[in-house]
């Protein structure tokens, strides 16, 4: 069986809603942060996939700075994620509200 | 020579930054000598400035001379510069400001002698002399604004000088904001002139088309105002004898021969915008102002306070000159006011600086023994004011009352009213005379009159000098003599001349002198040789200027104080309200909308998912249509 273009969208599309699932459900920010880069990823298998197929190398410059912006993300993140459960040992993300209106 | 100009004004500013830096240090009498030196020296720069403009050609207008400093205001079509104008009129004033100004300068250093805050007295003087001089030099009508602010604000600083007392500082405020009327009028003058010539600079509405008549007349008015505020017209004249509660130098030399003149000198300088209308509003004023003056310094005991409403008289008269169109006899009768005015008030400083302090003339008498060569210089003053020939005083008048005489719709009626005024002139001048000098000795025990120190006469001297002969720049008798009126006619537009014949003027001449001698001779009778009782002589109607301070003040405390609290009312409640209700407002909105903020990441992570399903929606509904 071949494999098109097509799976490679729905493999992409899977990731996405799972990683969306995964932010809405989860209540760890460790995992939600991870979630997210789910989400990212599946949306780079979309463009590498399109890129492909239509043979424009545009879609793959993309992947490129999505991927440096996640780097840039995670490096923020994850850093204010760790001195947080470092404070607060098994803290939630609804734990961590102090932005409340 | 010309280009030196900017050294008139340069000089006494430089003088005041050296006392402000150094002032304490220097102390007593430094301070007062590089004072008295900076403005002795801006004297002589004048004198080289005015050499120079007269070996220029009189005709062909090459008599004005700008000098423009720099761009002060550069405002789309509003052009300001700050500059000089050099003309036969800024000079002739510069000449006697200065001249009086370094005289008055040299007699405060013994005036002032010992006290505590002697250096800023002097610095507080070149300040004035400095704004003094951008005022009558500046070319346009803000700089002259500039000067016309900064000796309001000196004024106020040298009255209120002895702060300490709680009459003087009262004083200063009251001047302050008197003045404030007429700084008003000289604002929107000013823009109104700007609206309608689109120029603010002298040598530009000099030569600009007439406004129409309605803002002429209006603008001339509101000068006039201006004028009224700081040469103390009715009805703003209630600042001027309340201004004696500053040290006598500052009333000599302030509020009698340079500053309350700066009024005139605006009018004069403006000659081609006022109006036939306002011309008669402001002889009418005048004469009044001058019959109200010399009414109430008949009555007065204070000798500096028979001095003060005396200026306000003689300020009268300039204007029923400048309203009877005789521009040339208000500069003149300014110039030898100047002179005689400054040497009554520096005699009768040297007076109280004799009797230690003492004003009121019921305690003195009898005081030219002790003090010889302050009452011969001062009997000098008094036969300048009183308008004895051939002292200066006489000459302007006479001019003034020529002029008032002349005047189209109610020439004879402003004459009587000045020649009324001369006649009264001439008898509170010879009471205060005789009440201070002649007489009885009435001093409280242990008082030692005495004669001041060279640095108080000499001044004296030099004025009594001036005031003797002063009348001699614009002499009536020869064509040729009138050297004041040919200096200054490339100022006016149309000049002045006197229709009357001859005769007529000899005429009114000896009834003028004869007014005065009136005077005298009713004076002589009633306080020399006390011949005719005096008890009805003061009426206390008269003592206290015919009321009018105490009705202002009962005006302000009923009708004023009830509306400013109105104003302030409606301040506090519809401005200030419509600006917290609007916080309010805000502050509700964001009470109401608030809760959407959970601070929970999921809420918020459902509202973006929310908004792209939104998004992707209407995408797929406009692809699909």
């Amino acid at each position: 069986m071949e494999i098109t273009t097509g799976w490679y969208l729905v493999l992409g599309a899977l990731l996405f809603v799972i990683g969306g699932t995964g932010l809405l459900i989860r209540r760890n920010p460790l995992v939600m942060l991870m979630c997210v880069e789910l989400m990212l990823n599946g949306v780079n298998l979309s463009f590498v996939a399109f890129s492909r197929t239509l043979g424009d190398i545009g879609g793959q410059t993309v992947v490129f700075f999505v991927l440096v912006v996640a780097a840039a993300e995670v490096v923020v993140g994850l850093g204010l994620v760790v001195a947080i459960l470092r404070r607060q040992p098994g803290a939630t993300a609804d734990d961590l509200s102090a932005l409340k209106g | 020579m010309v280009e030196l100009v900017w050294l008139i004004p340069a000089l006494p500013l430089a003088g005041f930054i050296l006392l402000l830096l150094a002032g304490n240090r220097l102390g007593e009498p430094r301070a007062g000598w590089i004072a008295t030196a900076a403005a002795g020296a801006s004297f002589l720069a004048t004198l080289t400035v005015f050499i120079g403009l007269l070996s220029r050609d009189s005709e062909n207008g090459e008599r004005s001379y700008e000098l423009v400093l720099f761009e002060w205001l550069p405002a789309g079509s509003l052009q300001v510069e700050a500059g000089f104008l050099l003309d036969p009129l800024s000079v002739t004033m510069a000449l006697f400001v200065t001249g009086v100004g370094a005289l008055i300068h040299l007699y405060s250093i013994g005036y002032m002698h010992g006290d505590p805050k002697y250096s800023k007295f002097f610095l507080y003087l070149n300040l004035f002399l400095f704004s003094m001089l951008v005022l009558v030099l500046g070319n346009n009508l803000v700089v002259t604004f500039l000067g016309w602010e900064g000796v309001g604000a000196c004024s106020y600083f040298l009255i209120a000088f002895w702060h300490h007392r709680e009459s003087a500082a009262t004083a200063g405020k009251k001047a302050f904001v008197t003045n404030r009327v007429g700084d008003w009028g000289f604002m929107i003058a000013t823009f109104a002139i700007w609206s309608a010539l689109g120029t603010v600079t002298y040598t530009e509405i000099a030569v600009s088309p007439a406004m129409a008549a309605a803002t002429g007349t209006a603008v001339s008015l509101l000068l006039f105002v201006a004028a009224a505020g700081k040469s103390a017209q009715l009805p703003l004249s209630v600042w001027l004898p309340d201004a004696m509660e500053g040290p006598t130098p500052v009333s000599a030399m302030v509020h009698a021969a340079t500053m309350v003149t700066s009024g005139v000198y605006l009018l004069v300088r403006m000659n081609n915008v006022l109006t036939d209308d306002a011309l008669l509003v402001i002889a009418v004023v005048g004469a009044a102002t001058a019959l109200f003056g010399a009414l109430c310094a008949v009555a007065q005991h204070d000798i500096k306070k028979v001095l003060a409403y005396s200026t306000i008289s003689q300020l009268g008269y300039m204007f029923l000159a400048i309203g009877s169109g005789a521009y040339v006899a208000a500069i003149f009768h300014v110039i030898t006011h100047a002179f005689f005015k400054a040497l009554l008030f520096l005699g009768s400083g040297s007076v109280i600086h004799g009797m230690s302090d003492e004003q009121d003339m019921r305690k003195m008498g009898a005081l030219r023994l002790a003090m010889p060569l302050t009452a011969a210089t001062f009997i000098v003053g008094w036969l300048a004011i009183a308008g004895v020939p051939p002292f200066a005083g006489f000459w302007s008048k006479d001019e003034i009352l020529l002029a008032a005489w002349e005047q189209e719709n109610i020439g004879p009626l402003l004459w009587v009213v000045g020649l009324f005024t001369a006649l009264l002139t001439a008898y509170y001048m010879s009471r205060q005379v005789i009440l201070v000098f002649f007489g009885d000795q009435r001093w409280e025990e242990g008082t030692h009159p005495h004669e001041s120190t060279w640095t108080m006469t000499a001044p004296l001297c030099v004025l009594a000098g001036a005031a003797a002969i002063g009348g001699a720049i614009n002499l009536p008798l020869v064509k040729d003599w009138l050297v004041l009126e040919h200096f200054l006619e490339p100022i006016f537009d149309h000049p002045h001349h006197f229709s009357s014949g001859t005769l007529t003027k000899i005429v009114l001449a000896v009834i003028s002198v004869g007014a005065g001698v009136a005077g005298i001779s009713f004076a002589v009778l009633t306080w020399f040789t006390r011949r005719i009782p005096t008890d009805r002589l003061e009426p206390e109607f008269l003592e206290n200027a015919m009321h009018v301070d105490t009705t202002y003040a009962r005006v302000v405390e009923g009708i004023g104080t009830s509306s400013f609290q109105g104003t302030a009312d409606i301040d506090e409640r519809i401005v200030d309200g419509a600006v917290n209700g609007l916080g309010k407002l805000t502050i509700r909105i964001g009470q109401l909308i608030r809760p959407a903020q959970s601070g929970y990441i999921r809420n918020y992570a459902v509202a973006v998912a929310m908004g792209a399903l939104i998004i992707v929606v209407l995408l797929a509904w406009s692809v699909l249509l």
